[in-house]
């Protein structure tokens, strides 16, 4: 079973760098969101792999938090990109527009 | 039958080790945000799914697997909410790639940013600037 476990490391290894690649390279912010996101759940599989392969359970519950990180990582930086959204001109209710407490600034001023 | 769950624990985390490595070769090769979405989110479901089931097997213990079982269900529940906010804010900011599209419901106007400064994608081709465009 040796040679799985290098087969796994090596798998795993070869998307986190994949994704560090994406992650360095991507020319938007976007790119990058979607590189960090796909990195951390890299990151939490090889964690349980490593786990499942040493029969260690220490590292469990460190994966909750490495899922709930992604998460929200990647929805705060949606929503700052988001609101850094211009008008779209429509006005029909089809866009989401700016989030509220800007809408009220920008309608205060 | 020792034998046997260690061969089902090991093909599973296998699987969930050549999804990741997929993952990592589409976000590389794929040309826009929305393909390179599509080719992230495989190991987030299907990839964790697979890997928290081998780990369950190979880990003894009901603590352990209702923790793996939390984590797999944090990440079903989770990855559609992240993919539906970055996926309507690239097509807002126009990282889409409108080129490759067969079927583009929001094709009229209004549905992207009629302006937009900073952060434009490298890699995709000039489109119509809109009226609103800044002349810089």
């Amino acid at each position: 079973m040796n040679l799985v476990d290098h087969a796994l490391y090596a798998l795993i290894a070869g998307g986190a760098l994949l994704a560090l690649v994406r992650l360095a390279r991507g020319p938007s912010l976007l790119d990058r969101v979607v590189a960090t996101d796909t990195l951390l759940v890299i990151i939490s599989a090889g964690l349980a792999v490593h786990a499942a392969l040493t029969q260690d359970p220490t590292v469990v519950p460190v994966l909750v938090v490495v899922a709930l990180l992604a998460f929200v990582g990647s929805v705060s930086v949606a929503r700052y990109i988001g609101g850094m959204l211009l008008r779209s001109g429509t006005g029909d209710g089809r866009d989401p527009g700016l989030p509220v407490a800007a809408e009220e600034r920008e309608n205060r001023s | 039958m020792t034998a046997w769950d260690d061969v089902v624990a090991y093909s599973c985390l296998l699987a969930g080790a050549a999804l990741c490595l997929t993952a990592g070769l589409g976000l590389v090769r794929f040309p826009d945000v929305l393909s390179r979405m599509h080719a992230g989110t495989k190991p987030q479901v299907l990839g964790v799914l697979l890997v928290m089931v081998g780990a369950a097997i190979r880990l003894d213990g009901w603590a352990n697997a209702w923790m793996l079982l939390l984590v797999a269900a944090f990440q079903l529940l989770t990855a559609p909410v992240s993919a539906q906010m970055i996926s309507r804010v690239a097509y807002r900011r126009r990282h889409v790639r409108r080129d490759l599209l067969l079927v583009d419901e929001f094709g009229g106007a209004g549905h992207q940013d009629v302006r937009h400064h900073g952060d434009e994608p490298g890699d995709a081709p000039p489109e119509q600037p809109g009226p609103g465009q800044p002349s810089s």
